[in-house]
């Protein structure tokens, strides 16, 4: 087994604090809200210094009322220290582009797919966003909150009668 | 009629004038799970691979924000449905959480022990389906025997071989029927018989051997990089298990070991989804003698339902019987992640709830999703006939894995 060092929240508040806009504990959970720009350079910082080397997972929640509407969430895992962290970065509908992450995970490409299918959320630098979970033709982004849930699309036409 | 493939494969494009571009399902025998393979193929060898998979998928995040929080459940027995009763656990932890729910000693208990019982179940499916592809016919039956007899057993604990919708938010549905533990206890040492002839079958088998040892290698860093995570993780060498780094449920009580792999290959994910069956009987004979009386459902008039006999009689259960199933439970404003090891890996759960009796927004961490998105990087170089043997390893399941 590895050795368990737990995590100070601080640490991470000292090392990665002036790119962060906002940072508190959910469920004995660190969680971090920032920018769209300063992304990169703290899922690198997360990497590098504190070995979050796997990155578990990224999904968007969509608050229509709100501005900016979009908050991406990501979830990242540390080996050393045996600990979970959640970054949340707004994203305004107007302009919905955030950064990849697969030149750091290769998980990324993968998962973004998703979130670019389910939200419309551009990942400038991902290569591949052809759709994933959905079919080519599709219109529309059905976790937005405005996609009715009765919206049929089918790829063959039903039968009539 | 005109239907046209639902994603263009770029392969098709792109492809060296010499190669062959080959599909490999949608509708394979050997894609248990609807999932499409292009692999760009020079003579036997796959050059490049594209995994395509969304087959199955039925919206299950936007189906679960129109859901009350009880009605979910039977949807997220359809995520893994060879492991149902992990997925419905990580799941309600979620809600009870967020409730602030804390649970009885016994529910505590019978979970932990569903969660190695179904994880035996499936890792049993995934060995058993993927030798049966490379033509281990005897092997696979006795497999499907075990699996069998685990889920005729859960069928009498539940009233389902697969789907069990068994888990209640904060609590379950129903205790353990008499002589279930018994009955346990004999398919647990029938279980213990058959593995012995499996390893007995397989382990030195020239053809099983070849066909597996040192292909789709991985180092641990690849793995990482790439999001694997449980058996498939592990068999890299890596101990990274959430049920000793983060334990849940009764897991910090019990004594049980992390079983890795030397290399990250096929056979050492055979192998370790072998020795993880070994530690789940252990588990689940150990959560036998943890087994105290007492209710299996938390007291909480927010989540539990009244007892029948009270809501027949007396006015206050019924309303409260009409509340709890027409407005469902209340959840309070705030998110959470929540992750179990599944079979699978890590299976988690981020759910934010906007204090309504439905979620706001409920989605899950699939590993057989973020498998998919690494398999590539584990076909390409082998030859064609490997694809199916390292699928199989990988133990993807399309209704997780779509959602």
């Amino acid at each position: 087994m590895t050795e368990r060092t737990p995590l100070s929240f601080g640490a991470i508040e000292r090392e990665l604090g002036p790119l962060v806009e906002r940072s508190w504990q959910s469920f004995a959970m660190p969680v971090l809200e920032l920018r769209v720009d300063n992304l990169l350079p703290v899922v690198a910082g997360l990497r590098d210094r504190f070995d979050f080397a796997l990155f578990l997972d990224v999904t968007a929640v969509d608050y229509p009322e709100r501005s900016p509407r979009f908050d991406l969430v990501y979830h990242f895992y540390s080996r050393r220290h045996h600990q979970r962290i959640r970054l949340k970065v707004p994203v305004p509908a107007e302009r919905p582009v955030v950064p990849t992450l697969t030149g750091h995970y290769g998980s990324a490409r993968y998962m973004e797919r998703e979130v670019h299918d389910m939200y419309g959320i551009e990942f400038a630098g991902n290569a591949d966003l052809r759709p994933i979970l959905l079919y080519e033709g599709f219109v529309g982004h059905p976790l937005r909150k405005d996609y009715p849930i009765e919206r049929e699309q089918p790829v063959v036409p039903y039968r009539a009668g | 009629m005109n239907a046209s493939p639902p994603i263009a494969a770029h392969l098709d494009r792109s492809a060296d004038g010499g190669n062959v571009v080959v599909n490999i399902g949608p509708s394979h025998p050997a894609t248990h799970g609807t999932i499409q393979i292009v692999a760009e193929l020079d003579g036997e060898t796959v050059k490049r691979a594209d995994v395509h998979c969304g087959y199955l998928h039925r919206g299950f995040e936007k189906e679960a924000e129109h859901h009350t929080y009880h009605k979910v459940i039977p949807y997220v027995d359809r995520l893994n449905y060879c492991s149902a009763l992990n997925n419905g656990f990580a799941y309600a932890e979620a809600v009870e959480k967020l409730l602030g729910i804390e649970l009885t000693r016994r529910c505590i208990v019978i979970r932990t022990l569903l969660c190695e019982y179904n994880r035996i179940a499936d890792h049993v499916t995934c060995v058993a389906a993927s030798i049966m592809e490379m033509g281990a016919m005897t092997a696979f039956l006795y497999l499907m025997t075990v699996r069998d007899y685990i889920f005729e057993h859960l069928n009498h604990l539940t009233g389902a071989r697969l789907t069990y919708s068994y888990v209640r938010i904060g609590g379950l549905a129903r205790d353990l029927p008499e002589g279930w533990l018994t009955r346990l206890e004999e398919i647990l040492v029938f279980t213990e018989r058959y593995l012995e002839r499996i390893h007995g079958l397989l382990d030195h088998n020239r053809i099983f051997i070849d066909r597996t040892r040192d292909v789709a290698v991985m180092t641990p860093e690849h793995a990482l990089n790439w999001g694997f995570t449980g058996p498939t993780l592990r068999s890299t060498g890596l101990a990274l298990d959430l049920r000793k780094d983060a334990p849940y449920l009764a897991y910090p009580e019990l004594d049980f070991e992390v079983p890795v792999g030397i290399k990250g290959d096929n056979y050492d994910r055979y192998y370790v989804r072998m020795c993880e069956i070994d530690e789940s009987i252990a588990m689940v004979r150990e959560c036998v003698g943890l087994l105290s009386d007492g209710p299996v459902s938390v007291d909480d008039p927010r989540v539990t339902l009244p007892e029948k006999e009270a809501v027949y009689t007396e006015i206050e259960a019924l309303v409260h019987h009409f509340k709890l199933v027409s407005q469902g439970i209340v959840v309070p404003a705030g998110e959470i992640y929540v992750s179990h090891e599944a079979p699978n890996g890590e299976l988690g759960f981020y759910l934010v709830s906007d204090g309504t009796s439905r979620p706001y927004k409920l989605h899950v961490r699939a590993p057989s999703f973020v498998h998919m998105g690494g398999m590539h990087t584990l076909l390409e170089g082998y030859e064609v006939a490997d694809v199916v043997p390292t699928f199989g390893s990988m133990n993807m399941v399309g209704g997780e894995c779509d959602r």
